[in-house]
């Protein structure tokens, strides 16, 4: 994991949370405001557009690598000196105009194609973990902060009983002891398992202290039903607290599972992940770095992206909600 | 023969740098407190009221700019270096704040807090000494049980107890003036009446002079001998308590005394001071 | 108090139950069965048999389930006569692949691991609140701004991705530390301390960052306080001011969330361990997934959720002696 779980909620709750003045009654976040805000910040934009193009070349990934002409699980052992090894023969790893990123040691697969692919496993997975956390998170946070009582205890159980949980060691043993059928589909379905409750606490108690403003009482007292008021009036004061959570969760996923590939459980090979291409790559380092650096650098700069995407737009949706 | 004021500004302005240029939230203001004598600073929110207690203070916010002068009991107050300041504050003049749970600390009892003051500008002060002090100033603000209570913490008091210990803190180092920027704003009816009598009794008690800052008007009248209405940064009017509600001279001063409800005033709608009737 | 603590003793144990038999079933499910594992080559049906009846893996669920439970607290014998094995409480499980009881195998390990913890934990909580400290008293400047570009850093980049790009740099391109190998504190402290070194540092940069900005988050709002302004206004020194009313409350819930954190660090940082090759509990999980030593993960998985729960109820009790509001009702 990239940073731990407690340390996700530190960052969504120090940020996130509401200025916490009962006397404000500062409007919901307007997504018009906060894209305004957005288009000015420059470091926001350029990580933005970093992630645009990793999700573009996850996109076009079949139309790239036949420009690039060669495969992710074709071999071409002429790019590779069988005396030494199987060290790819050129600088960087065999960086040319065949294989703009060079090849890896031993069997000379393109390494531009397997970047471009494992982006996809990345995005893929990352983004599908983070829509089910998030919508996860959401509800339980929302029914187990608007409704309280016996929900709320029964809620906050599994929470607590999840966010105890050694996620790491428990992913990898059910992950390793699972055949390698669906195994993307898995790795959604646990990382999100664990991932909810985070949110989800953050979401509940940004509820029940929304619960108490004198929105949801005049709402109520003009005869709201519940679940009007939990989508028309609390769920709308959240939108930038789950905007916030939702792009910091992301970086984590990608980072869990380039964990879990480099381990060895995540992504079957040969379909290439960062994370296992990372792994593969430190027997060769001393002799062709490149191997290690391409697939760690594009790993670090999509987390980086996404992490300070993610802080910019929090201070955005703070300085908007303003200090009363 | 007039004696030396207590507090003498003059040309007292107060100014923040915006995107838009400088904003002026208090502008030349100038008034006499007498020794002893309580001036009430009336005003809507946004009048300046409060940043001219701060200036006083200074306390002001970083990035606020304060010209004029302020003069308490003969000495010149912005010109005195921070260090200097310091020894002023607390010690001879001495605030009390709106919001008094907020404004103190839940990590310390009360105790240490009334204490502190008193600590803090006098030397060689013992933990016992200190909280003898702490005592006395709670049984002056008639917090009963004070032995005890001075033991316990901000939040296990009432609204109006609280305040009374924020009063009692200002008590300890007797100040020559007492700042009270709306202290009872935040709490109920009842106990306003009995905070405001406080401030009163305190004030005949040690002769210190009080400044009571507060948009309400009917608060005003229960402690002041002077009035000062403020609106927008200006001074609107002045004078005596008295003058000031019988015959307002300015327009504005006229809307807000209309804008009270009173008991025996004919049905009608009820006047404010809005954009259109200015 | 004592209601409170009750409760929490009782929260925490349904808790460690639940993830017992969430783990228990789990693995109930998934494993292979540990009689052919242990039966080896030539085995015949009847002596899997046998040893599964020896086992006690012919049960019911419910009764492994409860022989399991009943372990950890009064210890349990495997087999009989001649062969049987004790396993003395708490009994987390028998490794029949190490012909060890799991407890032991993590006793051995745990020093390792709290060392890496220990270390770590030191490093990132001075390093965090220092430099929280620091951009937060300069918030905006220069300073300020590069702090927050240096944790924003250190928070994305993965921990292995670290680990590797430090030990090839540090250890194969550079050539300024040796390669980690276990050497005991007392045989040479100088190797010890920088086998550790790497380590520490790699587990520290994202915790360090963290830290940072919640310590910079806290002061700030820390200082913006209306007590801090009471206090300013009762013309006490800045030293006074700061240390009272702006460190004392904003530093009290950073270090209860640290107790977490080093909790769940304690049951041992799988990825590091394994990266440096440190025979600690987190690389004794991984290398039991990869060999398929169920009683182990199930060992190590127990007490990673114990020290997480444990470490979680006594945060609570911090909470509670340090912060005086929930310590001492209102009495308004």
């Amino acid at each position: 994991m990239t940073f731990t779980p407690t340390e996700l909620e530190a960052e969504g709750a120090a940020g996130g949370e509401a200025t916490g003045d009962p006397a404000s009654s500062s409007p919901p976040a307007s997504g018009r405001r906060l894209a305004r805000a957005f288009m000015r910040d420059r470091a926001a934009v350029a990580c933005a557009a970093y992630i645009l193009v990793v999700i573009l070349m996850a996109l076009t990934a079949p139309l790239l690598v036949k420009l690039s002409g060669y495969g992710p699980l074709e071999f071409d052992q002429a790019a590779v000196d069988p005396n030494l090894g199987g060290l790819p023969l050129g600088w960087g790893g065999g960086i040319g105009t065949d294989h703009w990123f060079g090849v890896e040691p031993g069997n000379g697969r393109d390494i531009f194609a397997r970047i471009v692919y494992g982006a996809r496993v990345s995005m893929t997975i990352a983004l599908l973990a983070t829509a089910l956390t998030s919508t996860l998170g959401v509800v339980f946070g929302l029914i187990a902060g608007y409704f309280g009582g016996r929900t709320d205890m029964v809620i906050s159980r599994i929470m607590e009983f999840l966010m105890a949980f050694p996620a790491l060691i428990f992913m990898i043993a059910v992950l390793s002891a699972l055949p390698a059928e669906n195994r993307q589909a898995l790795l959604v379905v646990v990382i999100s398992f664990f991932g909810w409750p985070y949110l989800a606490r953050i979401v509940r108690g940004q509820t029940m202290s929304l619960k108490q403003r004198e929105f949801v009482e005049s709402a109520k007292a003009s005869g709201a039903s519940s679940a009007q008021i939990i989508f028309k009036e609390i769920l709308p004061n959240l939108s930038s607290t789950i905007i916030v959570m939702t792009t910091l969760a992301v970086p984590g996923y990608v980072g869990t599972e380039a964990g879990l590939s480099f381990l060895g459980v995540g992504v079957v090979p040969p379909t290439p992940s960062w994370g296992q291409m990372i792994a593969s790559s430190v027997s060769w380092y001393a002799v062709d770095p490149a191997y290690f650096l391409f697939p760690g650098a594009f790993l670090f700069l999509l987390v980086l992206s996404f992490t300070v995407l993610g802080d910019r737009i929090k201070k955005i949706a703070e300085s908007g909600e303003g200090r009363a | 023969m007039t004696e030396t004021p207590l507090l003498r500004v003059r040309d007292l302005t107060v100014g923040f740098p915006t995107a838009a240029g400088d904003v002026e939230v208090v502008k030349d203001l100038a008034f006499d407190l007498p020794r002893g004598g309580a001036l009430g600073i009336v005003g809507e929110s946004g009048s300046g009221k409060s940043m001219t207690s701060l200036a006083i203070m200074g306390l002001l916010p970083k990035g606020a700019k304060r010209s004029g002068s302020i003069e308490l009991d003969g000495t010149e107050l912005t010109t005195l270096r921070e260090r200097e300041m310091r020894s002023v504050r607390g010690d001879r003049i001495a605030m009390v704040f709106q919001d008094p749970l907020s404004s103190l600390n839940p990590y310390y009892t009360v105790g240490t807090q009334i204490a502190e003051a008193y600590r803090s500008h006098r030397t060689g002060v013992t933990r016992r000494e200190a909280r003898k002090v702490a005592i006395e100033a709670m049984e002056r603000v008639h917090i009963r049980d004070a032995a005890r209570r001075v033991d316990h913490y901000p939040h296990q008091f009432s609204g109006g107890m609280r305040q009374r210990v924020m009063i009692a803190m200002t008590l300890s180092m007797e100040p020559d003036l007492i700042i009270a920027d709306e202290p009872t704003t935040a709490l109920d009816v009842t106990v306003q009446a009995q905070i405001l009598d406080l401030l009163a009794e305190i004030r005949r008690d040690t002769g210190a002079g009080l400044i009571l800052i507060t948009h309400d008007l009917a608060v005003v009248s229960e402690v002041a001998d002077q009035i000062v209405v403020m609106r927008e940064g200006d001074l609107v009017e002045q004078g005596t308590a008295e003058r000031v509600f019988c015959d307002p001279q300015a327009d504005y001063t006229r809307m807000l005394l209309d804008a009270v409800p009173r008991i025996d005033d004919e049905i009608g709608l009820l006047r404010t001071t809005t954009e259109e009737d200015r | 108090m004592i209601r409170f603590l009750a409760n929490r003793l009782l929260g925490m144990a349904v808790v460690l139950f639940l993830v017992c038999l969430f783990t228990y079933v789990i693995f109930f499910l998934l494993s292979p069965d540990p009689a052919v594992q242990i039966c080896g080559k030539n085995c015949t049906p009847e002596a899997i048999d046998q040893i599964r009846a020896n086992l006690g893996l012919d049960e019911p669920f419910l009764a492994q389930f409860w022989t399991f439970l009943s372990g950890l607290f009064v210890g349990r014998t495997y087999g009989t006569g001649a062969n049987a094995i004790d396993c003395v409480a708490p009994c987390l499980g028998y490794s029949f692949q190490s012909s060890q009881p799991v407890t032991d195998m993590i006793l051995q390990r745990l020093p390792v691991s709290a060392t890496v913890a220990v270390g770590a934990a030191v490093l990132w909580l001075l390093a965090g609140v220092s430099a929280g400290l620091v951009s937060a008293v300069r918030e905006g400047k220069f300073t300020d701004r590069f702090i927050t570009g240096l944790t924003l850093t250190g928070m994305s980049v993965p921990n292995y991705v670290l680990a590797l790009s430090l030990q090839f740099l540090l250890v194969v391109t550079l050539g300024w530390l040796p390669f980690p190998q276990a050497v005991p504190f007392s045989e040479d402290p100088l190797q010890w301390f920088m086998n550790f070194l790497m380590p520490w540092i790699v587990l520290s940069i994202g915790a360090a960052a963290v830290y940072t900005r919640l310590t910079r988050a806290n002061v700030i709002e820390t200082l913006q306080e209306n007590y801090v302004r009471t206090a300013r206004a009762k013309g006490l020194s800045p030293g006074l001011v700061w240390r009272r009313h702006a460190l004392r409350p904003a530093l009290t819930p950073i270090v209860t969330i640290f107790g977490m954190d080093f909790a769940g660090l304690l049951g041992g940082a799988l990825i590091t361990e394994t990266v440096f090759g440190l025979n600690g509990v987190g690389k004794l999980a991984a290398d039991s997934i990869t060999k398929n030593d169920q009683p182990v993960i199930m060992g190590v998985t127990l007490l990673a959720a114990f020290l997480v729960v444990v470490g979680n109820m006594v945060v609570d009790l911090l909470y509670t002696a340090i912060d005086p509001r929930v310590r001492v009702g209102s009495a308004a």
